[in-house]
């Protein structure tokens, strides 16, 4: 890892890629969930598959851990080494003039998602694995739905799930668009890529928000 | 009385430089690593000169009062740089620019320099695109040009209305690669306060560093002054705040004679004072009298009403309007050389024509090139009946796609839209064709103390065209001083380092350092800029477009009473140690107060109007030519070098005599 | 117009500064807003104070010296001008006007407004140049034609003015604009190949090495530039600094 952060634009660069990495998979996880608002079969298959499939639990499970973990230590990183850059800050600093608050505040936005991360770890992650490899409970490919519907039960989780997930459309928002101009994708083509990923930050928080709603109000 | 050898070579005009480069002593590559040379100024000269001279492997230090030798004021030169390249295919050639050169000056410059000038721009050109200097190009790939006034032909190449900027970019990039190397050791936020001269030769200076104060010793084989020239003499010109005559008045009065101070450019087409809180002035580019109609009101009332704002410059007529460029010069019109516009605005405004609230501004007027463009674009973008509004709004395009960048400028300072309201604009002092006497190898009067770029007189005499600083200040660096400069070098190369613990760098220093306690220790009446003001003043009004020998003779009793006033009170805050821009200027302003006097018994001397030099007594008494400047090539064709001799009103003439074998010298018509 | 000004005041380098107030009357609308300073330093001399230090020179937008954060933002808040180019008709009677330094770490106070931006000297003396020595035989300057678009974005990027007002507006005061700007104009350039790979390998090294922020894209410098230098040179220079990365 050492080589990947010798300069700025290496740091840029990697950021953008694990970014990139990680909105692919929330596409993936977003096309999941958002089958249980609509039949709660395909929703059992998909995940029975997703949480058995070695392939899946025993090679991407370890990237996707190791591409968050990169991706946020690496916010830090880059973070603290801004903060640095202007030891003495501004008495008056009008930051709205020039840029987006999404894009100054990536920092606060991906650590409310990171918030929910730990969450969704505690509640979500580490259950399983406890009950798959430590625990070796015999498998049931009927129980994801039921138990999908047992998260959303609760108002508060429910609505600290929407909140989340509104951090997490502010951070896409900036993060998603910035990161093909950070692997030097500028040209004739850019402002209709930046308008598919602004579409892309609302939509797939959006859709996430969604299936929780409805899954509070239906059941 | 003339001491001075111009060691022009023999031979013929066109193979002088040739020969010269050929027979002058040339120091071996392993010796150049023991030569030291100071180059004091970063611009175009200054900086070509240092890369140029670390390549061929001086050491050199280089000195600036800038953050960095990128902002020298080079960078504020807009239209481009002339080379004769004929890439046109127009007909150009070097004799062409050496003899549109000559002319432009007015027949007071050196033949010999300006045909060398002519000789090495196409290099300047190649040189400059080799270094990435991104000039504008046609479509097919290759170097495009455009026309500047007093010439022919096009040979201007530009990059933008940045021409200037790009080109010293170029020599910093090249500066850049050398002290990368090591072979510059760049001193920047240093200012040069005096030259010391060991046995007669200049071997070093004293600079002051501008952040810690210290007073700093550095020595060398030679030192080449490239400062730029004093047209801050005036308070306002067009050229940057910091820009000083400070090391060349310096070397001046270390021996150094100080040629033509009178010629001085006035270009016609700045944006005009606003109060008197202005600071200096801002130049719109002579490409705009392409298409720009200059005129005031025919009536005085209407022109009084103007200035009352009563009435709008767009209610009048184009029977009460006076384009009096087109009426005084119906051959070239408009376009006439800078120095003619130039005395014609001022003449209308000092009979109360002028248009703005101090009275001295005229109108340069776009509305009929608007319809004429509007016209042509409709007729070619097959529009049929077009409305008037359509014609204006067409015209309006053209016009922006040609010089939108200035109107944009002109309406951030001025908040009027010039495609609406006629442009104001007034004459402002530019560049000054004066400067240290330099012999053909660009050596001064001291030996070693060599002077590059604006910094010397030689190559524009009384009028410089435009689009040739560029191309003088890069052909001095590049072409020119680094090869001349080692025929002197080569008797040094068993000199050693030159020792800075002697008795003349103990003297120099302690000069220098008095000099600043006094400046330090005013009775502290009056600011700085309270005397650069008043000398101002007095340069403008008595020194200024139109000499008269009472005005000149009563400038140089008053500046000298204004010097006299200015070293007893001036008042400067703050400590000499550490930063203090008060002391900076009171430095420059006192050299300024000195200039200005030598300036004005320059322009007395010379009873004759030549170029930018007009005097009231030398006017064409009749004929077709009445009332326009006249030249005295009998009595004035000379340059004119001052040897300080204590108060510069004592200054003692050297002349130069200047001998035109090429050129004929005529009278410059534009009727 | 009269106004209340907020300044920054810090003696020298080592010393703490703090921000003083000053109130000033009489400004006119067709003062520049260094010539509004003028009057104030003006003032402040009369009365035996020390004047407010910044840097200027040039007074027409070009020479890149001035620079000043004027109520958060460099070179206020008008658009495509420099401090010396503002005009203080942008402002009302009776405004507070905050002026602080450029502020970055790698960017230290000389004295009150005034920076020092030697490291952006740095940067381009690392490699921001084609070596080419003054022979007087450097081939014809017609001899490879170069297509009108590429010297027209080369020139677009050159026209940076190095005043340092992308580093001031970054949140991050990261200095990827400036350099980008000279790695784009010789990248565009056939002269410019040659030398490519060490030329923004070593500048970006030695951008990071005088402590300049990371590059987040939050645009504010494309905003901020008095030249309105592109971000488009920003990808450039990440493109070129990947394909050297992987040349080696």
């Amino acid at each position: 890892m050492g080589g990947l952060i010798k300069s700025s634009i290496a740091r840029k660069v990697a950021m953008a890629l694990s970014g990139l990495f990680l909105v692919f998979f929330l596409l993936q996880h977003f096309t999941i969930n958002f089958t249980a608002v609509f039949s709660p079969d395909i929703f059992n298959e998909l995940s029975h598959f997703m949480g058995t499939n070695p392939l899946v639990q025993f090679a991407l499970q370890p990237v996707l851990i190791f591409g968050v973990v990169f991706h946020f230590v690496m916010g830090f990183v880059l973070e603290i080494k801004n903060r640095n850059a202007r030891a003495i800050k501004y008495a008056k600093y009008n930051g709205g003039a020039n840029s987006s608050w999404m894009s100054r505040n990536m920092i606060y936005s991906g650590l409310v998602v990171l918030a929910f991360l730990g969450l969704h770890f505690y509640d979500f992650w580490v259950p399983e694995i406890v009950h798959k490899y430590i625990e070796f409970a015999p498998e049931d490919p009927t129980r994801y739905y039921t138990e999908l519907l047992h998260k959303f039960e609760s108002p508060v989780r429910t609505g600290l799930y929407v909140l989340s997930f509104v951090f997490l459309a502010l951070h896409l928002w900036h993060g998603f668009a910035s990161s093909f101009q950070s692997v030097g994708f500028n040209n004739k083509y850019s402002s209709a890529a930046t308008k598919f990923a602004k579409v892309f930050a609302i939509g797939v928080p959006l859709g996430f928000v969604i299936v929780a709603v409805v899954l509070h109000f239906t059941h | 009385m003339s001491i001075l050898d111009s060691k022009i070579p023999e031979g013929p005009l066109a193979d002088k430089w040739t020969k010269h480069k050929n027979t002058i002593n040339l120091v071996n590559p392993a010796n150049k690593r023991n030569i030291d040379v100071i180059v004091v100024g970063t611009g175009l000269a200054g900086g070509s000169a240092a890369a140029t001279l670390a390549e061929l492997g001086y050491n050199v230090k280089t000195f600036c009062y800038s953050d960095s030798p990128r902002r020298a004021h080079s960078i504020a030169a807009q239209g481009g740089i002339n080379a004769a390249k004929n890439y046109q295919g127009d007909g150009d050639s070097n004799y062409r620019l050496f003899y549109d050169t000559v002319k432009g000056g007015d027949y007071r410059s050196r033949e010999a320099n300006v045909h060398r000038l002519a000789e090495v721009s196409g290099n300047i050109i190649d040189q400059c695109v080799a270094q990435g200097v991104p000039f504008a190009r046609e479509y097919g790939g290759l170097l495009d040009n455009r026309s500047f006034g007093g010439v022919l032909v096009s040979r201007t190449f530009y990059a933008k209305g940045q021409t200037g900027q790009q080109l010293l970019l170029g020599a910093y990039s090249a500066m850049n690669r050398q002290i990368n190397r090591g072979k510059i050791q760049p001193f920047n936020r240093h200012e040069m306060l005096d030259l010391v001269k060991v046995d007669g030769k200049a071997r070093g200076i004293i600079a002051r560093d501008l952040v810690t104060g210290k007073i700093e010793r550095h020595s060398a084989h030679a030192v080449v002054l490239a400062s730029g020239g004093y047209g801050n003499v005036f308070f306002l010109s067009t050229n940057a705040m910091g820009s000083n005559v400070m090391a060349a008045w310096r070397a001046h009065r270390r021996g150094a004679f100080f040629a033509n101070p009178c010629y001085t450019q006035i270009h016609p087409t700045c944006i005009p004072v606003s109060g008197d809180h202005q600071s200096k002035l801002t130049l719109m580019s002579e490409s705009l009298r392409n298409d720009g109609r200059i005129w005031v009101p025919k009536r005085i009332e209407d022109a009084e009403a103007i200035r009352a704002g009563k009435l709008k410059p767009t209610q009048l007529s184009e029977e009460e309007r006076d384009y009096y460029l087109e009426r005084r010069y119906p051959a070239f019109g408009n376009l006439v050389p800078r120095d003619v516009a130039s005395r014609a605005a001022k003449e209308r405004c000092d009979a109360g024509f002028g248009v703005n609230k101090t009275g001295e501004a005229v109108y340069l007027d776009f509305a009929s090139a608007i319809q004429r463009y509007g016209k042509e674009k409709a007729l070619t973008s097959g529009i049929h009946d077009p409305s008037p509004d359509k014609i204006t709004a067409l015209g309006e395009e053209v016009i922006e796609s040609k010089y939108g960048n200035l109107f944009q400028m002109y309406e951030k300072i001025v908040d009027e839209n010039p495609y609406v309201t006629p442009m104001m604009i007034y004459p402002a002092v530019h560049y000054t064709m004066g400067g240290l006497w330099v012999d053909y190898n660009l050596q001064t009067t001291v030996p070693g103390c060599y002077a590059a770029g604006e910094a010397n007189f030689s190559d524009h005499g009384a009028n410089r065209l435009g689009a040739s600083a560029l191309m003088q200040g890069l052909a001095d660096g590049y072409f020119v001083l680094p090869y001349t400069i080692g025929d002197y070098l080569s008797h040094d190369i068993r000199t050693g380092k030159i020792p800075t613990d002697t008795p003349e760098f103990d003297q120099a220093e302690k000069e220098v350092k008095d000099r600043i306690d006094k400046l330090m220790n005013g009775s502290g009446q009056h600011s700085v800029d309270y005397y650069h003001k008043k000398l101002g003043k007095i340069m403008w009004n008595k020194c200024g477009m139109s000499r008269n020998e009472k005005d000149l003779k009563e400038a140089i009793e008053e500046i000298a009473v204004l010097r006299e006033d200015f070293w007893k009170n001036v008042k400067v805050p703050g400590s000499k140690e550490g930063m203090n821009p008060e002391l900076e200027k009171a430095g420059r302003v006192a050299d300024f107060l000195e200039l200005g006097e030598l300036f004005a018994k320059d322009a007395l001397h010379r009873n004759e109007s030549c170029g930018g030099h007009f005097r009231e007594e030398s006017v064409e008494q009749s004929g077709e030519q009445k009332g326009e400047a006249l030249r005295d090539d009998k009595n004035f064709k000379y340059v004119a070098a001052w040897e300080y001799k204590g108060e510069p009103k004592d200054a003692e003439l050297h002349k130069e005599d200047l001998i035109f074998d090429n050129i004929e010298l005529k009278t410059r018509s534009y009727k | 117009m009269n106004l209340t000004l907020k300044i920054w005041r810090q003696s020298d380098a080592n010393s703490k500064g703090k921000l003083v107030d000053y109130n000033i009357s009489g400004v006119e609308g067709d003062m520049s807003f260094l010539e509004m300073l003028d009057v104030l330093n003006e003032d402040l001399v009369n009365k035996g104070e020390e004047p407010v230090v910044f840097d200027h020179d040039c007074r027409e937008g070009i020479c890149g010296a001035c620079s000043l954060q004027i109520n958060g933002e460099p070179h206020g808040p008008d658009r495509l001008v420099t401090t010396c180019q503002l005009h203080m008709r942008k402002f009302n009677d009776g405004d507070t006007i905050y002026i602080e330094p450029f502020r970055a770490k790698a960017f230290p106070v000389i004295k009150d407004l005034m920076v020092d931006r030697a490291s952006f000297d740095r940067i381009q003396q690392s490699g921001g140049y084609i070596s080419v020595n003054t022979s007087g035989n450097t081939q014809d300057a017609n001899a490879i034609p170069i297509r009108k678009e590429d010297a027209d974005d080369a020139m677009d990027a050159a026209t940076c003015i190095g005043c340092g007002a992308c580093v001031a507006a970054c949140k991050n005061a990261s200095a990827m604009l400036f350099t980008s700007a000279k790695v784009s104009q010789f990248a565009l350039l056939p002269q410019g190949q040659v030398e490519a790979t060490e030329r923004v390998m070593a500048m970006v090294n030695q951008m990071d090495e005088e402590g300049f922020g990371n590059c987040t894209n939050t645009g504010a410098c494309e905003i901020e530039c008095p030249k309105g230098i592109s971000l488009e040179n920003i990808a450039r220079m990440n493109r070129e600094y990947m394909k050297a990365s992987m040349k080696g």
